[in-house]
C-alpha cells in the first residue's frame, strides 16, 4: 500500500490524483509516494455526529506535505486529537478499514476502504 | 433584451412533514400557479430541483409525477440535482429557459423529504457527494464546516462568539416566518453550550434536518403584467464551480464558486455588492454566512465576523441577511432551499414580508452546494 500523491510533466501534485492536472490540464504522469514524510496539520476538527460505520467520535485533520517546492493536501483522520493544533507535524500510519464499507450508503466494491491516518509526532 | 420575469411563488411550512416528496411538490407547485393565476396546461417547462429522493424514499422521476399532478401534461419535463444547491441551478435552468425562448411559461419547484431517516442516514446521503479519498475517512458535510471554522478563527482572531452570533440573529429572524421549522429565539450562551458536532461548532452552528418544498413561476417581462399587478425580474444569475475534493483548494477560507457566480451574476445586473439591499446566504453552517458575505464582497476578507457582532447584517442593519431565519432557523429541505432563498426576496420586493419586512429593491441569493463545490447567485430586483 502507497500514499500516492499524482505529478504532471508541470511539476503540479494533487492528492488524489485526476484524469487531467486541474492546474494545467496536463495528463498526469508520476505518482509521489506521501507515507514516509512528515505533514503539517493546516486545520482539524472533532466531529460526533458520524454517519452509520464511522468511528465516534472522528478526529479529522487537513494536513499539508511539501514535494519538491511543491505543496500537497490531504484530508484523513487523527489516530487523537489530543494535544493537537495547527502547525503540528504528523506521520501517515496505515489502516486497513477506515469505516465500516458495508454499513454507509456507497457501494462496498466502488472504492478503497484503507488507507493512512495522521499520528501527531 | 426581454428580461425574465417571476410571477408567482411559494412556499410550504417547513419541518417535520408526514407528505412524501410528490405531495410537497404539488403542494407548492400548486400554491405558486395559484399565486399567479396560471393553469398546468399552460405550463411550457416545469423543472424540479431535488437531490436525492431515489436515496430518501425510493421515489425517482418525480419531475413526471408533479407534471401529471398539477395537469401539466405535454410540459417539457427536467430533474435539477446540484446537490443542495438544486435550487439555485433549478432558478438558473428555468431563467436560461425563458430568457433563450424556450418556454413563456416555466414552473421551477424544489423539494425534499429528509426526516423520516436518522440524522446519521441523512448526513450519509448528503457525505454520498464527496470524492472516495474524503467518503472513506468518513468526512461528513458538518466536518468540513469544523475544519473550515478552525481556520477562519485562527486566521482572522475571530472570536468563537462571533459564530453564535449568526444563529442567534437568524433564530430572531425566524420567528416572524410563518413557514420556519424553528419559530423560537436562542441566547448565545445556549449556542455555545449546546453538545459540540464538529469542534469548535456545536449544535446551533448547523441547519436541521427538514421537510419541506418552495416553487417559482416564470415568465418573459414583456408579459408579466397580463399575469400580476406585481413581478420581480431576475436581473443577473451566474453559476460556477469549486473543487470537488475539498483540501485542494488554495484557501481553505475562500469560496471560489461564490466569488466566481456573484461576478458573473452582477456584472449581468450591472450592480456591484454596494448596489444589494438585502440578501438570503446559505447559512447551512454558521461560518458560511461569513465565508460568504466576504466572497460576494459585503465584507473584505476576514471581517465578515465584524459585521455580525456589530449587527451591519440585523433585519434593521445596513445589509439585512437572512430576513427569513435562514437555513439555520428555516430548515434545509436540500432542493428546495434555493428556491425558497429567492421565495423571500420575492416576498421583500413586493413587500408582502409581513414583520420581518425590509426596505429595498435589489435583493441577492447565494445558494451553495456541497463545501462550496457548486454556487450559483441570483439577484432579484423590482421591475
Ligand atoms: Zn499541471
Amino acid at each position: 500500500m502507497s500514499f500516492d500523491a499524482h505529478r504532471c510533466p508541470n511539476g503540479h501534485v494533487t492528492y488524489p490524483g485526476h484524469t487531467r492536472c486541474p492546474e494545467c490540464g496536463e495528463e498526469q504522469t508520476e505518482t509521489v509516494d506521501l507515507a514516509d514524510r512528515t505533514g503539517t496539520v493546516v486545520t482539524w476538527t472533532t466531529s460526533t455526529a458520524t454517519p452509520p460505520g464511522v468511528r465516534e467520535p472522528n478526529h479529522l485533520a487537513i494536513v499539508e506535505f511539501e514535494v519538491q517546492g511543491e505543496s500537497v493536501r490531504a484530508l484523513g483522520q487523527l489516530t487523537t486529537a489530543d494535544g493537537v493544533e495547527i502547525g503540528d507535524d504528523v506521520e501517515p500510519v496505515y489502516e486497513e478499514e477506515l469505516r465500516d464499507p458495508e454499513a454507509g450508503i456507497r457501494e462496498p466494491d466502488s472504492q478503497a476502504w484503507d488507507g493512512y491516518r495522521f499520528e501527531p509526532v | 433584451m426581454d428580461r425574465v420575469a417571476i410571477i408567482g411563488a411559494s412556499m410550504t411550512t417547513f419541518g417535520d412533514r408526514d407528505a412524501w416528496v410528490r405531495e410537497l411538490l404539488a403542494e407548492a407547485g400548486d400554491a405558486a400557479l395559484r399565486d399567479a393565476g396560471v393553469d398546468g396546461d399552460d405550463l411550457d417547462h416545469l423543472y424540479v430541483s431535488n437531490m436525492a429522493s431515489g436515496e430518501f424514499e425510493g421515489q425517482t422521476g418525480v419531475p413526471n409525477a408533479l407534471a401529471h399532478d398539477l395537469g401539466a401534461l405535454g410540459a417539457y419535463t427536467q430533474r435539477v440535482d446540484q446537490t443542495s444547491a438544486s435550487g439555485g441551478a433549478g432558478i438558473y435552468a428555468a431563467w436560461q429557459s425563458v430568457a433563450s425562448g424556450a418556454s413563456d411559461m416555466t414552473l421551477l419547484v424544489g423539494g425534499e423529504k429528509m426526516t423520516h431517516k436518522t440524522t446519521g442516514e441523512a448526513t450519509d446521503v448528503i457525505a454520498s457527494l464527496t470524492h472516495p479519498v474524503e467518503y472513506k475517512h468518513g468526512v461528513t458535510l458538518p466536518s468540513f464546516a469544523g475544519l473550515t471554522a478552525r481556520k477562519y478563527l485562527d486566521e482572522y482572531d475571530a472570536p468563537r462568539e462571533s459564530l453564535g452570533q449568526v444563529a442567534v440573529k437568524n433564530h430572531r429572524n425566524g420567528v416572524d416566518n410563518p413557514h420556519a421549522q424553528f419559530r423560537k429565539e436562542v441566547d448565545l450562551e445556549t449556542v455555545l453550550e449546546s453538545p459540540i458536532v464538529a469542534d469548535p461548532l456545536r449544535l446551533y452552528d448547523f441547519c436541521p434536518i427538514t421537510d419541506g418544498s418552495a416553487a417559482l413561476l416564470f415568465c418573459p417581462e414583456s408579459v408579466a403584467e397580463q399575469y400580476a399587478d406585481d413581478y420581480v425580474v431576475v436581473s443577473g444569475i451566474g453559476g460556477a464551480t469549486d473543487t470537488h475534493v475539498v483540501h485542494e483548494r488554495d484557501d481553505p477560507t475562500t469560496m471560489n464558486g461564490v466569488v466566481e457566480s456573484s461576478d458573473i451574476a452582477y456584472e449581468m445586473a450591472d450592480r456591484g455588492p454596494e448596489d444589494v439591499d438585502f440578501a438570503e446566504l446559505h447559512d447551512m453552517f454558521t461560518i458560511l454566512e461569513f465565508l460568504q458575505s466576504e466572497d460576494l464582497g459585503f465584507f473584505e476578507k476576514g471581517e465578515g465576523w465584524k459585521a455580525v457582532e456589530e449587527g451591519v447584517t440585523d433585519r434593521d442593519g445596513d445589509l439585512p441577511i437572512n430576513t427569513s431565519g435562514g437555513l439555520k432557523s428555516k430548515g434545509h429541505p436540500l432542493g428546495a432551499s434555493g428556491v425558497a432563498q429567492a421565495y423571500e426576496l420575492y416576498v421583500q420586493l413586493l413587500g408582502d414580508a409581513g414583520d420581518r419586512q425590509v426596505e429595498g429593491d435589489v435583493g441577492l441569493a447565494c445558494n451553495v452546494g456541497g463545501f462550496g463545490n457548486c454556487v450559483t447567485t441570483t439577484i432579484l430586483e423590482q421591475p
